[in-house]
C-alpha cells in the first residue's frame, strides 16, 4: 500500500480504513491497541472502564417508543447519568385549543395522548361540564365509564405488545395487537372511528351505543381475562424475561411523590393511589373492583401490576355493561347540547339553539377549573380557564408521562444500558402525550 | 360547608404565619379551593402547606402558566397542591406582570416542578430564579417568542422545506 493512501486514510491508531476494512479479522487491530496501551499505560488517561462517554440515543429509535432523545452518560455499559430531551412531536395542541369552540377542544385533546384518547376527551369534558355546571345523565356516566375501560386495556395491550417487544418477546407483539383490535372493533361500533372517536361530548356522549354492542362487549370483557393469563403463563414462564425485569429499575416511593409519579408506576411500589377510588368520578364508587399494587417497585411489578389493571378493567366494565342503566346519555340542556334530530324538523327553538351550538358555540361562565382523572399512565388533570367567551382562554393538560419521565434518571441511574431500555418500556411514556 | 370553612382557615393560617399582605385571594369555585399569595414569597409558602401537619400537601401534582391578557399583572402560575393522605386539594395562584416575570423557583421543595416550570418559562417567559437548568423544553432552543401569551400570533409560522429554506431567514443559519 502506497505511503499516500495511508496519509489520507489514517487514523489515530495509524492503521488505515482500507487495511482495515480488507481483514476479516480484528486481530491485527486489537494486537496494536493492546500494543499502544501498554506502551502508554501511565499517561492514557482513562481506561475505558472508567472513561465516561456520552451516548445519543434517539430521538428516532425504535426502543423510545416516539421521538424521544436520550442524553446518556456512559461509563462502560453502566449509565451514570440520563437527561432525556423533548419536544420533538410538539405541536402546539394547547394553543391551538385557544382558538377554537369548546366544541370543537374535544377532537385537539385527544390527539395529545394518542394511546389514551378517550381519558383525555373525558378529563376535558368534565373540566367544562364543572365550569357549566351541569349533570351529566347517568347512563352517559356509565357508557364514559365502559369506553374509558376499554381505552385503558387498549392502552396496556400497546405497552405490553411494545414492551415485550424490547425484550425480544415479538410474538407477544402480534398476540397483544390482536386483542387491541378486538377493542378498536367495539370502539368502531359506537362512534364509528377506531381511534380518535369524539365520542365523548361535553354533558354526555355524542350518541347511544348501537343494539349489538353491549353482548359484543360482554363477549370481548368475558374471555380477556383469558387471554391476560396466557401473557402472563407465555412471560413469567421466560426466565428472560424475568432476570431482565426483576430487581431492575427500582426507585424508592419517596421518591417517586416528590417527583410527582402517579399511576401503574407508583402503584407498583405499593402505594394504592388511585383517584378511581380516591375521588371517585363518572360514577366509579358504584363498582366493585379492586387497585392492583405491587411490592418492591421494580419493572417485574410495575408489568405486573398493569396485567392486573387489566383483569380489573375487566370487572369494571362487565359490571357496567350489566347494570347500564336506562335514559338520556347526553343532557337535555339545549345551551349545551344539540337537540335530537327530530325536533329540529317541527319546532323553531330546537332550529335556533342548533344554530347557535354550530356557529358560535357554547359560552362557558368566567372561571378556572383543574378535573384530575386516572389515566393508564397517572394523573391525567385538564385546566381549563375560561373568560366568559365561546372558546376556552387557556387549556392545558398535565400529562403522567411527561411528568412521569423526569423519573428516568433516577430509576436507571448506576444500572446496565441494556437495563435502561427495560425501564423506560415499563414507564410507558406516550410521546404525543409530553410534548402535546 | 366543610369546604369553606377549611379554605377558610387555610386563609387565617398563612395570614397568621406571613401576615395579612400575602394573602391576595382566597376562593371556592366549582368546589375548588384557590388562594392567589403574594409572588415574592410564594416558596416560604409553598414550603408552609407542605411541611405543616395542619396541611400537609406533600404532592404538588401540577404546576400550569395562563395568560390572562386584558387584565392587570398579566401572567398567572397555578400550584396544584395534592394531600394524598386526607384527599384534598388546594391551588395556590399567583399573578405576575408581564414586564417582570420573575418568581423563585420550588424545584428545591418539590422536584416534580422541574420540568414542568421549564413548560412555563418556555411558553409564557416567566424566568424562574433558582432553577436548576432553566432551558426551553418543548420549543427549539433558538427559538424567539414565548407562543402561549395570548398575544403571540397561531400560525404565519413558514413550513421549512429544502426549497424555501432561503427565503425564510434565520431558520437555516
Amino acid at each position: 500500500m502506497s505511503d499516500e493512501h495511508r496519509t489520507l486514510d489514517a487514523d489515530p491508531l495509524g492503521v488505515s480504513y482500507r487495511e482495515r476494512e480488507a481483514s476479516i479479522t480484528l486481530s491485527p487491530i486489537e494486537r496494536q491497541i493492546a500494543e499502544r496501551r501498554a506502551v502508554s499505560q501511565a499517561d492514557t488517561a482513562l481506561a475505558p472502564e472508567t472513561e465516561l462517554l456520552t451516548l445519543n440515543i434517539g430521538p428516532h429509535h425504535p426502543a423510545t417508543h416516539g421521538v424521544l432523545r436520550l442524553l446518556t452518560t456512559l461509563q462502560g455499559e453502566i449509565v451514570r447519568d440520563i437527561k432525556p430531551l423533548i419536544g420533538y412531536v410538539h405541536t402546539g395542541i394547547e394553543k391551538n385549543c385557544e382558538d377554537k369552540s369548546y366544541w370543537k377542544v374535544i377532537p385537539l385533546v385527544e390527539r395529545m395522548d394518542y394511546a389514551s384518547y378517550y381519558f383525555n376527551a373525558m378529563a376535558y369534558c368534565m373540566a367544562v361540564e364543572k365550569l357549566l355546571g351541569i349533570e351529566v345523565p347517568p347512563r352517559a356516566q356509565y357508557l364514559r365509564v365502559i369506553h374509558a375501560e376499554l381505552c385503558r386495556i387498549h392502552s396496556h395491550m400497546l405497552w405490553l405488545g411494545t414492551s415485550a417487544l424490547d425484550l425480544g418477546a415479538i410474538s407477544m407483539f402480534w398476540y397483544c395487537f390482536r386483542e387491541r383490535d378486538n377493542v378498536l372493533d367495539l370502539f368502531e361500533m359506537s362512534s364509528g372511528q377506531r381511534m380518535h372517536t369524539r365520542y365523548f361530548q361535553i354533558g354526555g356522549v355524542v350518541e347511544d351505543v348501537p343494539p349489538g354492542f353491549v353482548e359484543k362487549a360482554l363477549w370481548f370483557v368475558r374471555q380477556m381475562p383469558g387471554r391476560v393469563d396466557q401473557f402472563a403463563d407465555l412471560l413469567d414462564s421466560n426466565e428472560i424475561l424475568l432476570q431482565r425485569m426483576r430487581g431492575v429499575g427500582m426507585c424508592s416511593q419517596e421518591r417517586l411523590l416528590e417527583l410527582g409519579v402517579t399511576g401503574p408506576l407508583l402503584r407498583a411500589t405499593g402505594n394504592p393511589w388511585d383517584l378511581r377510588k380516591a375521588t371517585p368520578y363518572s360514577s366509579y364508587d358504584h363498582f366493585n373492583f379492586k387497585i392492583p399494587v405491587g411490592t418492591v417497585g421494580d419493572n417485574y411489578d410495575r408489568y405486573r401490576v398493569r396485567l392486573a389493571e387489566i383483569y380489573e378493567s375487566c370487572k369494571i366494565i362487565e359490571q357496567a355493561l350489566e347494570g347500564l342503566p336506562e335514559g338520556d346519555w347526553i343532557t337535555d340542556d339545549r345551551k349545551v347540547a344539540l337537540p335530537p334530530r327530530h325536533e329540529l324538523a317541527t319546532s323553531m327553538e330546537a332550529l335556533i339553539h342548533h344554530f347557535k351550538l354550530v356557529t358560535e358555540g357554547m359560552r362557558v361562565p368566567p372561571g378556572e377549573v383543574y378535573m384530575p382523572i386516572e389515566s393508564p399512565r397517572g394523573e391525567l388533570g385538564c385546566f381549563v380557564v375560561s373568560d366568559g367567551s365561546s372558546k376556552p382562554a387557556r387549556v392545558h393538560m398535565r400529562e403522567p408521562s411527561f411528568v412521569n419521565l423526569q423519573a428516568l434518571g433516577d430509576m436507571v441511574k448506576d444500572e446496565y444500558l441494556a437495563d435502561m431500555i427495560v425501564t423506560l418500556a415499563m414507564l410507558d411514556p406516550v410521546l404525543g402525550g409530553i410534548d402535546r | 360547608m366543610p369546604e369553606e370553612s377549611r379554605l377558610r382557615a387555610t386563609a387565617d393560617a398563612l395570614r397568621a404565619r406571613f401576615g395579612d399582605d400575602v394573602l391576595i385571594e382566597a376562593s371556592l369555585h366549582c368546589g375548588q379551593a384557590c388562594v392567589q399569595v403574594d409572588p415574592a414569597r410564594i416558596v416560604s409558602v409553598l414550603g408552609f402547606l407542605r411541611d405543616d401537619p395542619d396541611f400537609g400537601f406533600k404532592f404538588l401534582a401540577s404546576v400550569h402558566g395562563c395568560d390572562y391578557m386584558p387584565s392587570a399583572p398579566r401572567l398567572g402560575v397555578h400550584y396544584e397542591l395534592l394531600n394524598m393522605r386526607q384527599i384534598e386539594r388546594l391551588r395556590v395562584k399567583v399573578r405576575l406582570p408581564i414586564e417582570d416575570a420573575q418568581i423563585e423557583s420550588c424545584v428545591g421543595l418539590f422536584p416534580t416542578a422541574d420540568f414542568q416550570e421549564r413548560e412555563i418559562y418556555d411558553m409564557f417567559g416567566v424566568v424562574f430564579t433558582g432553577h436548576p437548568d432553566l432551558r426551553r423544553i418543548l420549543m427549539p432552543e433558538d427559538y424567539e417568542g414565548f407562543p402561549q401569551r395570548r398575544d403571540f400570533p397561531l400560525g404565519g409560522e413558514p413550513v421549512i422545506f429544502t426549497h424555501n429554506e432561503p427565503e425564510a431567514p434565520g431558520w437555516y443559519e
